[in-house]
């Protein structure tokens, strides 16, 4: 890394290591899994709703639909993105040593990555009758 | 993490109360933070008392007031005293602003600090002394976005040229006086001040970004491509909230985000 010595000029400690050329795919990312959760968290409540106080046999009969498994899939998918760079934002807000930083981001991912898997397992599970 | 507690040798401690001025009939009671780099002391609040009948009416007419007949010691950066220079920014009140341009009667105070007036440097930058903070990094920000135009075609016999919408587009931009009462607003300027260029420096970016005549404008959104650079903006909208010039520094890096996703997507 780049000392950060006093000596060094205001300018130069600005400038730093350069831009990092990135951020853009995130930001758009960010906004386009906003939009998808939008519509597909109703959707989602929709099938909660619909489900309640029904037996179990009934739950898997409309979570089996292809329709509705397909859509409740993509809410999960959706879901995990969308969650995995919004803490990556709180993450890169408020850690600051380099270590734990780079630590909690990649503990950000798995945890994400792991839910999502669970859930789409469950999902699948559940559609092609486990 | 972000750190919450000062060090101990930061701690605000109460500081002295000077006496009310004799035989004064409209009084208004000033906390003010004080901070010298000379001695070990801890920062701690003076408390003053101006003669209101004998003072203008703004915040730094009765700082002036109490430098000149109280205490000479009390330093604050001023010039202008008609809100175009920028020097007298501090934090009044719990609110960034300019201190020739702040009234002493908008400043009611609230919870401990109901009826008298609280006067802090702008917040989260190192002190230089009392109300003088140090504005270097804020400055090499702004110079790090290079705010001046840049062209590589020939130069015309006279000026760019420029049409009349074209130059409307600047304004709104070209007025910040540069005093970073936003940037000093922002918490994630807080947080992260290092990488995050800040509503200030972002603002002026945009104001070359927009400029007709420039002719670098995919170079200077190449710069700013950054998660910590731009990205760090989450629209708290503290920066527009604060600024003494009624700008909008958050609608200017919106703008700025949004050029990035059109070059992209």
């Amino acid at each position: 890394m780049l000392s950060e010595s006093s000596m060094r000029t205001p300018l130069a400690r600005v400038r730093g290591l350069g831009s990092a050329k990135s951020g853009t795919g995130h930001f758009w990312l960010q906004r386009v899994t906003a939009v998808a959760n939008v519509i597909l968290t109703i959707i989602f409540l929709g099938v909660v709703i619909a489900l309640v106080g029904k037996p179990y046999p009934a739950a898997i009969a409309l979570l089996s639909h292809p329709l509705v498994a397909i859509l409740m899939l993509l809410f999960v998918v959706s879901g995990a993105v969308h969650m995995r760079i919004g803490m990556q934002v709180v993450i890169e807000d408020y850690i600051h040593g380099e270590g734990a930083k780079i630590a909690a981001v990649m503990a950000n991912t798995f945890f994400a990555i792991a839910i999502g898997a669970a859930c789409v397992f469950a999902l699948l599970k559940l559609s092609f009758g486990g | 993490m972000a750190e919450f507690n000062l060090p101990q040798n930061s701690r605000l401690v109460e500081g002295k109360a000077w006496p009310k001025p004799a035989g004064a009939s409209k009084l208004t009671e000033f906390k003010i933070y004080r901070w010298n780099p000379d001695d070990t002391e801890n920062p701690r609040t003076d408390t003053y008392f101006v003669d209101r009948e004998d003072c203008g009416p703004m915040v730094l007419d009765a700082l002036i007031w109490i430098k000149s007949k109280i205490d000479p010691t009390l330093t604050f950066r001023r010039s202008c005293r008609e809100g175009i220079c920028g020097s007298c920014a501090m934090n009044m009140d719990g609110k960034n602003g300019l201190a020739c341009t702040t009234g002493i009667d908008e400043c009611g105070g609230t919870g401990k600090n109901s009826g008298r007036v609280a006067i802090y440097p702008l917040p989260h930058m190192p002190v230089i002394k009392d109300l003088v903070p140090d504005l270097t990094r804020f400055y090499a920000q702004h110079a790090s976005i290079e705010p001046w135009l840049k062209t590589t075609s020939p130069a015309p016999e006279k000026e760019w040229a420029q049409e009349k919408g074209d130059r409307e587009k600047l304004d709104g931009l070209y007025e910040c006086i540069l005093c970073a009462c936003c940037s000093t607003s922002c918490p994630s300027y807080w947080w992260n001040g290092d990488r995050y260029l800040g509503p200030a420096a972002l603002l002026q970016a945009y104001r070359w970004l927009i400029d007709s005549r420039d002719e670098a404008t995919g170079e200077r959104l190449d710069n700013l491509e950054d998660p910590f650079r731009l990205y760090r903006c989450h629209t708290i909208m503290n920066c527009a909230n604060a600024c003494p010039k009624g700008l909008n520094p958050a609608k200017a890096i919106a703008e700025v985000k949004k050029m990035m996703v059109t070059r992209q997507v």
